[in-house]
């Protein structure tokens, strides 16, 4: 899959918007209970962690679904659950280790992300960065450099010549 | 659909619950929030009352467009009968119970009666239970929902709670969601915990309907990136209000020690910047994307490891210049205590600094405060009557009574150095060298306060071009308008534009900070016009939507001289004329307010109202607003 959805945990504010502005798209009606991803908090500790679908390489969804109703879908490399074939058993739904397919009862069916075509609501309303669209690939390459940076100031200043000329 | 959302009428001596339609034409002519709150108040609480009485009456609210793609759509609203001034109670509070309330199927609560032992309600689904609350009772803010989460199961429930301060009826108790959401002012955690509603939890899953989801979403994005674009929104995400205090106190336009002086002098230590040695990251509220309130963690010292979220500009004065205090820990300690125990920070500043500035000059005497050495400076001294006052002990059960309480119980001469208006206390800004800003808290509808009708952006010396944009819309305006926050002229259309202003984002359930209030580059009437549009579905000129805000506050009006406020309440207290400003920059130095000027100011405030000169509502302009009729008991 080409892009994918990467959390910043200690970017979020826990405002729900993307919740919101999730099933504002989907529904046509705002209700965190109808959108596909969800800010799950510890108020007491202010600590706040935006689930959603992970898009597994392996997913478990799939693998339990007795009416091959998860599919990838080519260009996004999102799963995405064919509503004709599905038969609401809700077996994905247990399956899911991140708890994020869940089971919209408006539309009464199964819901989880599917990366809106490609153009993600909630990243694109997410002032405060913490969710962001990124290159799979290289997703991991940003946390990389600021872990590195860490050890490298502290590197700079003990080891000044690092070309280990001596 | 927004607009199908119920009120709920909870009688709590007889358990007796009424789930009602609101009738679209209340919807119409007071949109919803705070405009249909005092509609509500004003037609079920008969005058006179006691406030901590059963017979009080508490409206709860959520905005008409709380929980919908407007910006920052986060607001509840509380009115009774206040405690503290026996007048309007009226108080707001972000977080996330308005959106709950919504998404559960209610958008007003009507409580009545009160009583007999501690209950809660729990309003799921458009279902009300009265429960049991006596395993709350006695627990704090934070605890209390974490114990109602727990006992109804499910983590994902919002609630609203009073804390101890609340149950012990201190008389500016306030009502916490969350951490440290407020409905701050004016009282309202104490009259619910007169009636013994120790919280309310809610829950719903129920949509509301975007009349037209995709250009609802379309333009949200463009409003939220507009605002963050703007200087004021950036210092707001990475400060908070806190970044308020820097400005004003090196001008010169903040209290310290009490009203005694204009500035706190050498104060670093507790500026902004602070923060960040504590600061864990920062927290918004629903749909919100200025995420204006710091989480942290006290780094060291004696409060070492407390979390906390805010704090708030009022508290820097609160624990700072008030009682002339340079300890930041302090700020955020005292900050805590007051979310913990569900008490106004405000309120109790003032009161805190009055009572140092009465201890000062010997008026109190050790004697008097049962040992506690309430000197300014002393931030022992601050923590301690924090927590008296909370727990009604010691000098504290005396401030616990909020100022006229505690005025009744102090020597006369303690009288003139107390700064309220109408018995509430105010923030801690000196408003001596700006007019506007005195205006509006002398004729603000709840008593001195800074949030009904502060004109804030007039300390910004606009240029007049740009004041007349801001001030000619959506009602013409031709009057003098000044860049200079020392005039008195132009400045009662200035405060009276602002109340219409503020009026209409309480009745929306939006946040003031995404509004004309610290930013002339906020929403303002067009922008909550094209809203109505797009997400109710309902069609507001700008001007209609002025006329509901105006309706609005005319019955606030019209409750206050019906509880017994006359044109003697609209105004302030002798030390604002007599004693003149002595710190600060040279534009703010040396001023009072001139009494003559003041009185001429009130007397045009009157005129645009459409009052006349003793401050009541003229029958035409009570007719042109459709309110000669009230209390019409339609809800």
């Amino acid at each position: 899959m080409p892009k994918m959805i990467t959390i910043t945990q200690k970017a979020c504010t826990g405002c729900r918007q993307c919740e919101m502005v999730c099933s504002v798209k989907h529904t046509g009606t705002s209700n965190p209970a109808r959108a596909r991803i969800h800010v799950v908090k510890w108020e007491a500790e202010g600590f706040y962690l935006p689930m959603l679908c992970q898009q597994c390489l392996e997913p478990a969804c799939a693998a339990v679904c007795p009416k091959d109703a998860i599919s990838r879908d080519r260009e996004l490399g999102s799963m995405v659950v064919d509503y004709d074939r599905c038969i609401g058993c809700k077996m994905c739904v247990m399956a899911c280790p991140f708890g994020s397919m869940g089971v919209d009862m408006g539309e009464e069916h199964v819901i989880k992300c599917d990366l809106c075509d490609g153009d993600p609501t909630c990243v694109n309303f997410c002032e405060a960065a913490a969710l962001k669209y990124e290159d799979t690939e290289t997703a991991n390459l940003s946390m990389q450099r600021a872990s590195a940076k860490r050890f490298s100031e502290l590197m700079r200043t003990s080891t000044p010549d690092l070309t280990g000329v001596e | 659909m927004a607009l199908n959302r119920k009120c709920a009428i909870v009688d709590l001596s007889t358990g007796e619950i009424q789930i009602k339609e609101i009738p679209r034409e209340l919807r119409e002519k007071y949109l919803g929030g705070r405009g249909l709150d005092i509609y509500l108040l004003f037609n079920h609480l008969q005058p006179g009352v006691d406030p901590l009485g059963p017979d009080n009456v508490c409206c709860i609210s959520a905005g008409l467009l709380s929980g919908t793609p407007a910006s920052a759509s986060a607001r509840t609203h509380i009115m009774a009968k206040s405690p503290l001034t026996g007048l309007l109670g009226s108080s707001n509070m972000g977080g996330f119970f308005a959106p709950e309330l919504r998404f559960a199927g209610f958008d007003h609560l009507v409580i009545k009666g009160a009583a007999e032992k501690p209950v809660y309600l729990w309003i799921h689904n458009e279902k009300i239970e009265i429960r049991d609350a006596s395993k709350l009772w006695g627990s704090d803010t934070f605890k209390t929902q974490e114990l109602v989460r727990e006992e109804l199961g499910d983590e994902e429930i919002k609630a609203l709670t009073i804390g101890t301060a609340g149950e012990n009826l201190v008389r500016f108790a306030n009502v916490i969601t969350g951490h440290k959401n407020a409905a701050g002012r004016t009282g309202m955690g104490a009259v619910l915990g007169s009636k013994k509603l120790k919280a309310i939890a809610v829950r719903g899953t129920g949509g509301i309907d975007i009349a037209d989801p995709e250009e609802a979403l379309k333009y949200d994005q463009k409003v939220c990136k507009d605002i963050v674009s703007t200087k004021f929104g950036q210092i707001m995400q990475r400060w908070g209000t806190m970044f308020i205090y820097g400005v004003t106190n090196s001008t010169g336009l903040v209290r310290s020690r009490n009203f005694m002086d204009n500035q706190l002098p050498e104060s670093e230590a507790i500026e902004c910047e602070n923060i960040d040695d504590h600061s864990v990251g920062t927290a918004g509220c629903f749909g919100c994307q200025l995420h204006c309130r710091h989480r942290y963690i006290i780094k060291e010292g004696p409060y070492a490891g407390t979390y906390g979220e805010g704090p708030e500009y009022s508290t820097q004065g609160v624990y700072g210049a008030e009682p002339d205090c340079r300890d930041f820990p302090t700020i955020l300690y005292g900050n805590h205590l007051c979310n913990k125990y569900g008490m106004d920070t405000l309120e109790l500043g003032s009161l805190v600094a009055w009572a140092m500035e009465l201890y000062e000059k010997g008026i109190i005497t050790k004697e008097d405060t049962g040992g506690l050495e309430l000197e300014f400076g002393s931030t022992e001294a601050l923590i301690e009557v924090t927590h008296q006052i909370a727990n009604r002990e010691g000098f504290g059960d005396v401030l616990a009574d909020g100022v006229k309480g505690a005025m009744a119980r102090l020597p006369d001469e303690a009288a003139r150095y107390c700064v309220h208006v109408k018995g509430l206390s105010n923030l801690h800004s000196d408003e001596r060298p700006t007019p506007s800003l005195a205006l509006g808290i002398a004729t603000s509808t709840r008593g001195s306060d800074h949030l009904r009708s502060r004109p804030a952006i007039d300390i910004y010396h606009l240029p007049e071009k740009v004041l007349r944009k801001i001030y000619g819309f959506p009602v013409p305006y031709d009057g003098p308008l000044t860049s200079e926050f020392s005039d008195y002229e132009g400045k009662p259309w200035q405060v009276f534009w602002h109340e219409m202003c503020y009026m209409a984002v309480d009745c929306l359930g939006v946040c003031k900070f995404h509004t004309v209030f610290l930013s002339p580059n906020m929403p303002a009437f067009r922008e909550f016009s094209r809203w109505l549009k797009l997400i109710v579905g309902i069609d507001k000129t700008p001007a209609e939507i002025w006329e509901s805000a105006e309706r609005a506050y005319n019955l606030e009006r019209l409750f206050n001289i019906r509880e017994g406020a006359t044109r003697e309440d609209d105004w302030l207290v002798d030390r604002y004329f007599d004693e003149k400003t002595t710190l600060g920059l040279k534009m703010v130095r040396d001023k009072s307010i001139d009494r003559e000027k003041f009185r001429g100011m009130i007397d045009e405030y009157y005129h645009h109202h459409g009052w006349d000169l003793n401050g009541n509502p003229k029958a035409e302009t009570m007719k042109r607003l459709g309110i000669e009729h009230e209390p019409s008991r339609v809800l």
